[in-house]
């Protein structure tokens, strides 16, 4: 493997996102084992001032492209970028956030390159001087260790499961603005409409208060929103409740969902289906509320209550005001 | 459309004695589920503004349920690009269907998000880059007029609107469209329909799989207790045991 590490550090508005910071951390740790550098890709819009940040989780270079018309991804726009730094600079790996941008970019890159991506990769290693990807397949039911026969290799890492550590010293990077010309495309980004007010996508979030058909209906995830909201988290769901129009499917967590790795996952009236459990059985911890003590979500959970949700989360958030000390 | 034949996701997945592949001969096939969203976007669209549906598929001879199964939801004919061993890969698969696709004239192509079996979600992107058309991946709405797409793409907390010209790409996401059941006499008349089968060009796999295992078992869990009295108990341990509090 010769040449720099090449990470996409995605942004979303004018911030980093914590999956950036993670690949940069992840990248810098490759690196010394192969005692190369970190050169980190930025493209979006007014990200300039943030750069340097890059340089805390161990970013050697970074080079940004900066325009108003990069603000939203915009396929054509960051392949070009991104294939443009990869001929000048050489990278032996490219790494990326798994995330909706960076499993859109990946295979782009890829195939332009002649390699292939490891999708969604919980572990990378370096043996004998490869290489080595762990990628769950099969919805979590197996992990594939894989190997790219292509230059450069092409990995997207899973949210969450690699941590972002800032290094000490802290390095300052050399900056290098990249100039862009807008490519002819045949694709116009016309604009980002938000979901509410969520504050944090559920691949990111680190609490996550799930409800299922259990809830009973759309109404009753109040309960849930307010445990959530005590504990910093955010609200997710079965794929029964999202069928049954309770919730958006954005919030749907599973095999056609999402699929999470929180600190903790609170599962409250869902019953655990295969489906459900691929989703979120990387979680640290996994809590489960359900009436019914031969739920299958018993069996996988590290705490159970059996009990009424409607009893026991409103109980539960109480007890958590107390302990956060909130009223 | 491109369609996949996958394990039904109940199925169990076993290891094969070799470390490195997956025995699939007890298992159930279907439709890849994201599949099933797009095809029926497609029968949709054509309901709308005419034209036909055809499906791709590259695998096995087996790979023929499944697309019958494509027939009997509304696609007009098929194309089976039919190979026992080809490499299962998602830059491999990729180039062997825009090959075929370039002698195909289409104004929307679509296909699932992912796979549901390698989870690679790469095949749309990478298809229509070769072929230089738009692709607009993870979609949740489509309208088609005027010559142009209107897609939304549900990515972290909200969704993108894109336009793009025809022809174009996407990948469909759970929820793009509410799929229909076929009926008996439909899945009697996907037999009539035509189906074009020939072999796919081949291309050499890139991603070559070291191993493979099953992830490491959880640490077995344990009931707190019934009702309001195990709240306490449960805040003292996500906090002194489990530590995440
Ligand atoms: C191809 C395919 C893909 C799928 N993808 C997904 C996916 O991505 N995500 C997903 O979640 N599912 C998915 N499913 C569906 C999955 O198989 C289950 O049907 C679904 O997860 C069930 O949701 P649930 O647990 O909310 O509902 P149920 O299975 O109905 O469980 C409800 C639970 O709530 C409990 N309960 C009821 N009332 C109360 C109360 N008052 N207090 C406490 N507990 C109560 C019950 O005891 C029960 O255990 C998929 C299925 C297929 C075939
Ligand atoms: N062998 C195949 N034949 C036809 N379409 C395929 C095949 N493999 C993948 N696809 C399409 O590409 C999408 C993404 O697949 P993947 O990149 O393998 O996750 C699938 O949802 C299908 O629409």
């Amino acid at each position: 493997m010769q040449g720099p590490i090449l990470v996409f550090a995605e942004s979303a508005g004018n911030e980093f996102r914590k999956s950036a910071f993670e690949a940069v951390t992840e990248a810098r740790r490759l690196a010394d084992l192969s005692k190369s550098e970190v050169h980190a890709l930025s493209i979006g819009h007014k990200i300039r001032d943030q750069a340097s940040s890059l340089g805390r989780f161990g970013a050697d270079k970074v080079s940004i492209a900066d325009d108003e018309s990069l603000k939203l991804y915009h396929p054509d726009f960051y392949r070009q970028i991104a294939l443009d730094l990869v001929k000048k600079i050489g990278p032996s790996v490219i790494l990326l956030p798994a995330t909706s941008t960076g499993k859109d970019l990946g295979p782009r890159l890829a195939i332009h390159l002649n390699t292939a991506v490891a999708t969604e990769c919980t572990e990378l290693e370096i043996s004998e001087n490869e290489l080595i990807a762990t990628r769950p397949a099969y919805a979590g039911k197996v992990l594939l260790k894989v190997k790219i026969k292509g230059n450069p290799r092409v990995a997207t890492l899973r949210p969450n499961v690699f941590t972002a550590k800032e290094r000490v010293p802290a390095i300052s990077p050399s900056i290098e603005s990249l100039s862009f010309e807008k490519p002819t495309t045949k694709i116009t980004v016309k604009e980002f409409v938000t979901q509410g007010a969520k504050k944090q996508d559920l691949t990111e979030a680190g609490v996550i208060v799930s409800g299922g058909r259990g809830m009973g209906g759309p109404e009753n995830y109040k309960i849930l929103e307010e445990l959530a909201n005590v504990m910093g988290g955010v609200v997710g769901a079965s794929r029964a409740s999202v069928d049954a129009g309770w919730r958006p499917h954005s919030d749907q967590v599973g095999q056609t969902g999402r699929t999470v790795s929180p600190t903790l996952y609170i599962a409250c009236g869902i019953s655990g289906a295969i489906q459900h459990r691929v989703g979120m059985i990387n979680s640290k911890v996994i809590v489960a509320i359900n009436k019914d003590p031969e739920a299958p979500i018993f069996g996988f959970a590290d705490y159970g209550i059996v009990g009424d949700v409607f009893e026991v989360v409103p109980a539960l958030t109480q007890e958590m005001r107390k302990y956060y000390g909130k009223n | 459309m491109c369609v996949r034949r996958v394990p039904d996701t109940a199925t169990r997945i076993k290891i094969a004695l070799d470390g490195k592949s997956i025995v699939t001969s007890d298992a159930e096939f279907v439709i890849n589920p994201y599949e099933e969203y797009a095809l029926e976007q497609g029968v949709q669209l054509k309901e709308k503004h005419g034209g036909e549906v055809t499906v791709l598929t590259l695998g096995p001879e087996k790979s023929t349920s499944v697309i019958l199964k494509a027939l009997a939801l509304g696609a007009d004919k098929a194309i089976h690009l039919k190979s026992e061993n080809f490499p299962d890969d998602s830059s491999a698969v990729a180039r062997a269907i825009a090959a075929e696709l370039k002698s195909v004239e289409f104004d929307v192509l679509l296909f699932g998000k992912k796979g549901v079996d390698d989870d690679s979600q790469q095949v749309g992107q990478m298809v229509a880059e070769l072929l230089g058309i738009p692709c607009s991946t993870q979609i949740v709405k489509l309208d088609i007029s005027g010559g142009k797409a209107i897609a939304h793409r549900e990515v972290e907390g909200g969704v993108i609107v894109v336009e793009t010209t025809l022809p174009s790409a996407f990948t469909a996401e759970k929820d793009l469209t509410v799929p229909r059941y076929a009926s008996l006499r439909e899945l009697v008349a996907a037999r009539k329909k035509p189906i074009l089968v020939k072999e796919p060009q081949l291309f050499p796999g890139i991603l070559e799989i070291v191993s493979i295992q099953y992830p490491p078992p959880r640490p077995p869990g344990r009931v707190l207790g019934k009702g309001v009295e195990a709240v306490p108990i449960l805040v003292k341990v996500l906090h002194e045991e489990a530590k995440v509090i």
